[in-house]
């Protein structure tokens, strides 16, 4: 228990610290849709949402306090699984 | 998790890794619907766009809203009761559940406003209109259905949960079922981060 850097357990203030984040992106990407930036706009909102996930992943799900190896591999397993198909998938319709 | 004990920190720990194995098949499931999205997107873009103007951005946005709210407070349910603060956990997951109603009370009323202008699956109206624009509100309906399935689960998992807490099963030392809860119910909401902007902001 006491072998840790970072703090073992977060409390309220983190919490609300990432509610208050994600409330914030939330309105963020509300309004970079009514902007007219074309074809960034998918990128911007993507991005966006990939930055949410993670501090929910990170901060809700305890993944940044996570110790077991086990746990902390699953997420990137799955990231680059999903990768490969997006990629794969991609270049068959791309240069068909 | 169930009564008989060998509890402790070993029974914790493979608990969580059950539900951390389920939730990475959770998101190759939705993942695959997510690039069937972009496929059709990118090859019925202007069909898309136009489908998706459909779509209430307020109610999403407000939904968008609600979960996260519902995020927070299922983390916080957690919290207090590893502190061992169990009617404040109880507190925190009644919280969420009227939270997940409140999700799937807005969306009802959206997907009421849908059908009654004669858009649901295989509607006279729907299948008029350009192809693309059925294959939106095909996967409209399938992937915001499949994660509104998903709510539903979670709400019972808690109430579940809540009995439990009740019962006095769970407590400080015996946290699992609410933690798996609430994992999972952070995976709905990660789910629905994606969503939103994917069906009610391209426009």
């Amino acid at each position: 228990m006491s072998d840790t850097k970072i703090e073992r357990k977060p409390g309220y203030r983190t919490y609300f610290a990432v509610y208050a984040a994600l409330v914030g992106l939330t309105a963020v990407t509300v309004t970079s849709a009514s902007l007219d930036i074309g074809r960034l706009a998918i990128a911007v909102v993507l991005a966006i949402a990939g930055t949410k996930s993670v501090l929910v992943l990170l901060y809700f799900m305890h993944l940044r306090y996570e110790k077991r190896l086990l746990v902390k591999i699953l997420m990137p397993i799955v990231v680059v699984t999903l990768a490969v198909f997006i990629g794969l998938t991609y270049t068959d319709i791309l240069y068909r | 998790m169930s009564g008989h004990t060998h509890a402790g920190p070993i029974d914790r720990d493979r608990g969580c890794i059950g539900m951390w194995l389920f939730i990475c098949t959770e998101i190759l499931l939705f993942g695959g619907l997510f690039l069937l999205y972009s496929v059709y997107r990118y090859k019925n873009p202007a069909d898309f766009h136009a489908a998706s103007q459909d779509l209430s951005r307020f109610s999403g946005t407000l939904n968008t809203i609600v979960l996260i709210t519902s995020s927070l407070s299922a983390a916080l349910a957690v919290h207090e009761l590893r502190e061992g603060r169990a009617a404040r956990s109880k507190l925190f997951i009644w919280a969420t559940i009227l939270l997940a109603l409140t999700f799937l009370t807005v969306k009802g009323f959206e997907w009421a406003a849908k059908f009654e202008h004669g858009l649901y699956p295989n509607a006279a109206h729907l299948l008029s209109l350009p192809p693309g624009q059925i294959l939106f509100f095909g996967l409209y309906f399938t992937m915001t259905g499949l994660h509104a399935i998903h709510v539903i689960v979670g709400m019972g998992i808690f109430g579940y949960g809540l009995r439990a807490l009740s019962r006095g099963k769970i407590d400080a030392e015996h946290p699992v079922l609410v933690e798996n809860a609430t994992l999972f119910w952070h995976l709905v909401d990660v789910i629905w981060i994606f969503l939103f902007p994917l069906f009610y902001l391209i426009s």
